[in-house]
């Protein structure tokens, strides 16, 4: 436990962090700041995991195995996101959503 | 551990073994032409292998599990796969694709793996990881035709919406732990009940799962990621990996969150309304073969959760039945629409004027599948729709089944167009005589039979509706 912090409080972080990452992927035009964004919204899930393992149940361990697995499972995300953006980048010359708009409706 | 307890997951050894050997085949015989008649000889074997039954049981202390519905799943998204594979033969042998055929299909079968794992999960944390598995080969396959922008902005789509989807979700897992301390599924089904917290997780936790489904919220992807991928890419999203979904989705709402009825009824329910109008109003306006096929499998997955909602036994089965029927008809359209393609470069719906005159019978083929989407009297897809709407009338959800007829007199309309095109309008320069090879061949004879064959014998249904199980 860490002195004068209550669970809720590291909550109201976390759920702060995830809407605005929610809010970011939904307003930002490039296509790196939308990854950061979605990394934003894993993160405050990592906290959420860890912080209700360590407060609510500290004689086991599954909220901070689980929040390995999502680290690594990013990773694995942002690679292939990673990769394709580049490629968007080579046609286009740019990676604005603007610019990623031959498909509509 | 015993090697019998882990023969238990033998399907999903043996489908990494066809994997490594895929991987040894190019290290060793090269990207040679050969490559798709290897890579589906060893998936046949390993379809063949998988009817074999499983015993019931656990491993990994509850995280993975078995049962016979499991093991028949598993086998239909094979049988599924193999006829994919089948028809994909040829699109993968042209030039354009040299050095990356291989590719194709290790990225595809580590998308079953990933899909097997989420249908056998015992705990959140193990369908998180399939569910994963399922999805970032599958941007990579969306992606495939590097050459052309369309492919690439559907990759570039479907990752950044899944990763969101996937964050999504885990935020609502985070909050099912939160408020359980637990992710396993067997201790989740005694200990929740209704509050607004798991409220928000359950909703949280569909988004995820709804955006596999392409149910409505969630479906915004869906018509440019089929119309960017390649053909054979897009059936597998429309079928099996959305067949795959449905089927977890369907287990996880009645066992784990059977307690929280009362919250998912009303979130299915909207879902369901939305969905089937909505997928169906968009596929009226669509041009594009592959944009239309997209918005009906909107539609489609709509009907589905009819059968979800109805909770019962009865329900679950008309729900695997449909996926059944389903997957052949949809595998029969699109099987269709990439040959055009693949050899004429035609994808718009006017340009199937005067099929029947040049290639009877592909567009007999067609037409079957069509009907059976459609759900016109005498193919399967009649009593697929059929069941569902009775599944969800039995328990009295019946503004719900009138809204779902009303809309599949409307997709009439769409499915029809596409008929008469091909049968009644006469075109100058209809699509020339496409000759297939034999696998494609025998991929759609198989479609074909399939939805005679699942509509004519009611023991197909009865069969499933003895492994399925309700709330």
């Amino acid at each position: 436990m860490i002195e004068g912090i209550e669970v809720f409080d590291v909550l109201v972080v976390s759920t702060a962090m995830f809407f605005i990452g929610i809010y970011g992927f939904m307003v930002r035009k490039n296509l790196i700041t939308i990854l950061m964004s979605v990394e934003l919204i894993l993160n405050a899930v990592n906290i959420n995991f860890v912080i209700f393992n360590k407060y609510l149940y500290p004689d086991m361990l599954q909220g901070y195995i689980f929040s390995l697995f999502v680290t690594g499972i990013a990773a694995a995300e942002a690679a292939v996101a990673i990769a394709i953006i580049l490629n968007v980048y080579r046609h286009m010359k740019g990676i604005d959503v603007e610019q990623v708009d031959t498909m509509k409706y | 551990m015993e090697t019998a307890t882990l023969l238990m997951m033998r399907n999903e050894l043996s489908l990494l073994i066809v994997i490594l050997l895929l991987l040894l085949v190019e290290l060793f015989a090269g990207q040679g032409k050969r490559i798709p008649y290897i890579a589906t000889g060893l998936f046949l074997v390993h379809t063949l292998l998988g009817f074999w039954p499983l015993p019931e049981g656990t491993l990994f202390g509850g995280m993975f599990r078995s049962s016979p519905l499991i093991t028949i799943i598993k086998s239909v998204l094979n049988t599924g796969v193999l006829m994919l594979f089948m028809q994909a033969g040829s699109y993968l042998q042209k030039d354009s694709n040299r050095g990356k055929i291989t590719e194709y299909y290790i990225l595809t079968l580590a998308t079953l793996l990933g899909m097997y794992f989420m249908i056998s999960a015992g705990d959140f944390l193990m369908f998180y990881l399939g569910l994963e598995l399922a999805t970032i080969p599958l941007a990579a396959l969306v992606a495939y035709n590097l050459s052309q922008m369309k492919s690439i902005e559907a990759g570039a789509k479907f990752i950044l919406l899944a990763a969101l989807a996937s964050g999504i979700m885990l935020f609502g897992i985070s909050l099912i732990y939160g408020a359980t301390g637990s992710v396993y599924f067997a201790d989740l089904a005694e200990q929740l009940q209704l509050s607004p917290m798991l409220f928000a997780a359950l909703a949280f936790f569909l988004t995820g799962l709804g955006f596999k489904i392409s149910l409505v919220p969630f479906h915004f992807w869906t018509a440019d990621v089929y119309e960017g991928a390649p053909t054979s890419v897009a059936a597998y999203l429309s079928v099996i990996s959305k067949g795959a979904a449905v089927f977890v989705l369907i287990t996880l709402l009645f066992t784990v969150f059977e307690p929280l009825f009362a919250a998912w009824e009303i979130l299915i329910y909207l879902m369901a309304v939305l969905t089937i109008t909505i997928g169906n109003l968009f596929a009226l306006r669509q041009q594009n073969m592959q944009r239309f096929l997209a918005f009906s499998s909107i539609a489609q997955a709509g009907f589905i959760l009819l059968g979800v909602i109805a909770g019962t036994q009865y329900g679950m089965s008309t729900v695997i039945y449909f996926l059944l029927v389903y997957i052949f008809s949809n595998l029969g359209a699109f099987g269709v629409a990439a040959i055009v393609y693949n050899s004429s470069g035609k994808i718009n719906i006017d340009d199937y004027r005067g099929f029947y005159q040049t290639n009877p019978k592909l567009s007999l083929v067609m037409l079957l599948s069509l009907f059976s989407l459609a759900g016109i009297p005498p193919v399967a897809g009649f009593f697929g729709k059929f069941f569902l709407f009775a599944a969800a009338a039995e328990k009295g959800y019946y503004w719900l089944v009138l809204i779902a007829v009303v809309n599949t007199i409307i997709s009439l309309y769409y499915y029809l167009r596409v008929v008469r095109a091909m049968f009644l309008d006469r075109s100058e320069e209809p699509i020339g005589r496409i000759h297939s090879d034999v696998l494609t061949r025998l991929a759609l004879a198989i479609s074909v039979a399939g939805i005679v064959l699942a509509g004519v014998f009611s023991q197909v249904f009865d069969w499933i509706y003895t492994v399925s199980w309700g709330m």
